[in-house]
């Protein structure tokens, strides 16, 4: 028997190997510069006078001290730099009649959180600012701060923008019954409620207000030496900040560049549009000097924007045999004292996402978005899914527990099976892929879920001291954010489209422009990937430039899992005209027929012959341009802008086995399992490395992490002392898994992986806690739940009485290790 | 203003600094050793973690007079002879950093822990580096990263990796 040998020359596919990134030689060798190491020669610096008081008159601001401050140039309020009428942007306004605030670049009558701006210092170092700034004197009127949600809502509360006439931004509804995609949830509680048969299940969860923390502190520097002005910017986005930077401050946009180098992580929380940056454009137009803010980390606490704070009221309605029926889903959403950029939009996001994985036959979203005096909210690592994964996925165990059935079969009777794909839900989206009982089958199995429940019988039976809790979320997202038109059904400011440029060099490379703009994910290798195999050229030679409004002039940036399901593919059609081009000057240099060529591994041949010419040669060719079809330019060069036709669906079954000691309240993560469906997988390496960050972020949600207000309004953890990010000793390895169906809404199959780790996690870990202590008489603990929480749930469980603390207190340092002055050590109470 | 004498990644300094003035910002705004980097102000985050006199220290911690006399290893002078360091080559291949903010004093410090523990079980490398947070990568991979360059720096391992003795002496 012969055997055809195949050719040897054919290059393994790049696309599914997990190469080592690009990236990393500039990052590990300390050789890259973040913002903060950007200082142009002549640069001055500031530092901004933020207030103490999260509601406050401003009588007066005296500068006359810190304007005589060695090496101050000059200290300035809104009214000295003539900004006071200008308001930063929000970009969704979800709804036609939504009340916002006008956010000032430095507060001027009234200052409306702990941290708002009032003043800025210019000095010729940063050290000499902060200096300054301390001695900038302030006079204030302290006013009545606004720190409860509901009691803002209340008649007669007091007021953070009195203007507005009320605390209420806006109430935005999702109804399945109003929009034709499913029932009145009226009418299916109301059934569940007349029917001996059916149940209803009511529970209120708080998300927490979280920090997203990303390790590099804000930074811009503000370039004013050329025709353009130059903002280095640590952002997500820098193309958004360019075209809202000229519509705030009243520039022409194409005097404006924005350039953001390497940047030291986001999660949402660098998706902004900063008064720090708009103060620095303001001062180098004043100025004529480059102009440097860089946060301290404590800065960063308190001003740069929080993510999550909601309640959460939900209700869902089953038949006894464990069919929903319904669920109804009232939110209210902390906005702080301003609206971001998107803040509004974030629960709204989530508003497509309770009904997850499940059919339901009927779904009401509502959610009021309330003023607070506190940090404002935002984008942070899922905005708005996260939440509505919680939620779902603890609705879901309590329901399980009311019908005294397996949480996961309950589960696996209410999902939407994977023949019945693409499967429109009753929030009106169409999940076009995806098989919850292939990544479930996968992850019981590696998790050992019938081991672990009979050890948890056991445990249980043996009164041990350490019980056990198997946790569960099988959870789906909406992320490629997003298509366009369905963006503006949501009056959302911009499209959701993507944008890509591919220039084949003179001499066969290939640099392709991203509009994405990573900050640590990886695009660089990805995307290389991805363009070597589809240009067939090798991986090396593919440069992926990003992150210059110069450079790559168009995109909508990072966030929202978008950058390989919409900028990828955005590259994925501008290769395809590279290619189509190519395809004219080969057939015209072969003297062939463009449709006896075939392309393959980089290089045309004439069918049924050996002639053929590289991609490489046929770049040669268009740049010498002596010899090229006359119907058409000498170039190969292609751009390309993509506007997804609908969401992308990852998805997954996570397990987490938690092991809470009685006495202590102390949570152990023994085990944590998850498989994912992201679709194709680009770079395995990167994928693992994307689930085991997010994992750690959505645990910490469950486990560590809570900014907390006293009852003054003050950020009581304003540092990484009180504000507990978990280390390498906080977390376990996770055993981490994928499976694939790819995404039929694209041609790579991709889905997008950013953020399923932070969405799923969260509630598999607190139904785990509370597996582990149900048959305590446990029902609920807030997150995070930290061990004094645990222990005092299963105290007061137990009919035991505990001191009294505020429970919703959490400070572990307490400001640096002194007394937290909202958790007095009182007498124990017994 | 005080006079401060040290060397740096191999290279001799004598500056006059402000005594209040941290090292950090001495490597950074003096000697353009922006690879060392600033985190938070509290000392939690490790970001700016260097080595002075064979000991890591977090530079935001120490006066840049205290270093006076002394030796400072950076992130930037851990390669030699243009090869890289088992440790930074470890970090490459493990994927052990995203934004790579903390990844400089990440590996000082996993550097460091290797001078004490030569070979750390997984749980002696979670807590050798608890003091360096990363917001990125639920630090498994860093974790694969110190023990596998912990093996390839064992004496007798792959000789073209040899743990360069200068730079792998931890504290004593």
């Amino acid at each position: 028997m012969t055997t055809t040998a195949e050719p040897t020359t054919t290059p393994s596919p790049e696309v599914g190997k997990a190469r080592v990134r690009k990236e990393d030689a500039r990052l590990i060798t300390g050789r890259t510069r973040y913002t903060d190491a950007i200082t142009p020669q002549g640069t001055l610096h500031i530092h901004v006078v933020r207030s103490p008081l999260a509601h406050a008159k401003v009588l007066g601001v005296d500068k006359s001290e810190a304007a005589a401050s060695p090496g101050v140039i000059g200290v300035y309020t809104a009214a000295d730099l003539g900004v006071e009428s200008v308001g930063l942007p929000c970009a969704w306004p979800i709804t036609p009649d939504m009340k916002a605030p006008q956010r000032p670049l430095l507060a001027s009558s009234t200052v409306h959180f702990a941290g708002e701006g009032v003043a800025v210092v210019v000095a010729r170092s940063a050290a000499e600012a902060r200096d300054a700034a301390d001695l900038v004197d302030v006079d204030y009127e302290e006013l009545e701060p606004v720190l409860d949600m509901e009691a803002a809502l209340a008649e007669g509360a007091t007021l953070v923008h009195p203007d507005l006439g009320t605390n209420e931004n806006a109430t935005w509804v999702l109804d399945s019954g109003e929009a034709g995609t499913g029932g009145r949830i009226g009418d299916a509680i109301a059934a569940a409620e007349a029917d001996p048969d059916s149940v209803v299940v009511k529970r209120r969860f708080r998300q927490q207000r979280l920090i997203p923390a990303f390790m590099e502190p804000r930074s811009c520097v503000v370039d004013p030496s050329g025709e353009q002005l130059t903002i280095y910017a640590a952002t997500q986005v820098p193309h958004i900040l360019r075209t809202m930077t000229t519509v705030t401050m009243g520039l022409n946009e194409s005097k404006v560049r924005v350039i953001a180098p390497d940047v030291g992580g986001g999660f949402g929380g660098k998706i902004g549009v900063l008064p720090e940056e708009m103060l620095c454009v303001a001062l180098a137009n004043k100025l004529r000097r480059p102009v440097k803010w860089t946060e301290t980390r404590s800065e960063s606490m308190l001003a740069a924007h929080h993510g999550r704070d909601q309640i959460q009221d939900i209700t869902i309605t089953a038949k006894r045999d464990g069919t929903v029926t319904g669920l109804d889903v009232h939110l209210l959403a902390d906005m702080g004292a301003y609206l971001g950029l998107v803040g509004p939009g974030v629960p709204i996001l989530g508003a497509f996402m309770y009904n997850a994985i499940y059919k339901i036959p009927a779904l009401k979203f509502s959610c009021t978005n309330v003023f607070t005096t506190k940090t404002l909210t935002d984008a942070y690592r899922g905005a708005g899914r996260p939440e509505a994964t919680f939620a779902i996925e603890r609705i879901m165990d309590e329901l399980a527990v009311e019908l005294g059935r397996d949480p996961m079969d309950l589960r696996k009777q209410n999902w939407i099976p994977h023949e019945e794909f693409p499967f429109t839900t009753v929030a009106g989206l169409t999940y076009d892929s995806g098989n919850y009982e292939q990544a479930t089958a996968q992850a019981v199995e590696m998790f050992d879920y019938d081991g672990l429940r009979r050890e948890q019988e056991e445990r249980r039976r043996n009164n041990d001291p350490v019980q056990l809790g198997i946790g569960i979320s099988t959870f789906t997202e909406m992320c490629g954010i997003a298509p366009s038109r369905l963006l503006g059904s949501l009056s959302y400011g911009a499209g959701g489209w993507e944008a890509a440029s591919v220039r084949m060099l003179a001499t066969g490379k290939v640099e392709v422009t991203t509009g994405a703009s990573p900050h640590g994910q990886g695009h660089e290798t990805a995307f290389s990937q991805i363009v070597a195999d589809q240009l067939g050229v090798p991986f090396e030679d593919v440069e992926i430039l990003h992150g210059d409004t110069q450079v790559s002039p168009k995109g909508l940036d990072t966030y929202g899992s978008r950058s390989l399901v919409v900028g990828g593919i955005a590259v994925v059609k501008a290769v395809d005209k590279v290619i189509a081009k190519a395809r004219k000057i080969a057939a015209h240099l072969l003297e062939a027929s463009e449709d006896d060529l075939e392309f393959a591994d980089g290089t045309f041949t004439v069918r049924g012959t050996d002639k053929g010419k590289a991609i490489q040669e046929i770049a040669f060719a268009a740049f010498v341009a002596h010899d090229y079809p006359e119907d058409m330019e000498p170039s190969l060069d292609a751009d390309a802008v993509y506007d997804p036709e609908n969401f992308s669906y990852p998805h997954g079954t996570h397990l987490a086995a938690v092991e809470i000691d009685t006495e202590t309240g102390r949570v152990h993560l023994r085990k944590y399992v998850c498989v994912d469906d992201v679709g194709t997988v680009i770079n395995p390496l990167i994928v693992e490395g994307q689930v085991h960050g997010g994992l750690a972020q959505g645990i910490a949600q469950a486990l560590f992490e809570e900014a907390n207000y006293d009852e003054q309004g003050t950020l009581v953890n304003g540092t990484l002392v009180d504000y507990t990010l978990p280390s390498a000793a906080d977390l376990p390895n996770f055993d981490t898994a994928v499976v694939s169906t790819p995404a039929t809404s694209n041609p790579l199959g991709v889905k997008g992986v950013g953020e399923a780790g932070t969405i799923a996690s969260t509630p598999a870990i607190v139904n785990g806690v509370l597996d582990a202590l149900r048959h305590l008489g446990v029902r609920d603990i807030e997150m995070p739940t930290t061990s004094q929480r645990v222990w005092r749930a299963i105290q007061e469980a137990q009919g035991r009485s505990t001191q009294q603390t505020p429970v919703d207190t959490h400070s572990p340092g307490a400001g640096l290790g002194s007394i937290d002055p909202n958790n007095p050590q009182e007498e124990e109470v017994q | 203003m005080a006079q401060v004498r040290v060397t740096v990644d191999g290279v001799n300094y004598a500056d006059d600094v402000e005594p209040r003035t941290l090292l950090v910002h001495y490597l950074r705004e003096r000697l353009g050793k922006t690879g060392t980097l600033v985190g938070c102000d509290t000392s939690n985050c490790g970001a700016c973690t260097v080595h002075l006199n064979g000991q890591s220290v977090k530079s935001c911690s120490v006066l840049a007079v205290q270093a006076d006399g002394g030796e400072v290893l950076t992130i930037e002078g851990l390669a030699r002879d243009g090869k890289l360091h088992p440790m930074q080559e470890a970090f490459n291949e493990h994927h052990a950093l995203q934004c790579g903010y903390c990844t400089p004093g990440m590996i000082m410090q996993a550097v460091d822990l290797l001078g004490d523990n030569p070979d750390p079980d997984e749980r002696e490398v979670r807590e050798g580096i608890e003091g360096n947070l990363c917001r990125c990568t639920g630090y498994q991979n860093i974790v694969r990263a110190v023990q596998s360059a912990a093996q390839k720096m064992k004496p007798g391992a792959a000789a073209d990796t040899p743990a360069p003795a200068s730079v792998a002496g931890g504290g004593n």
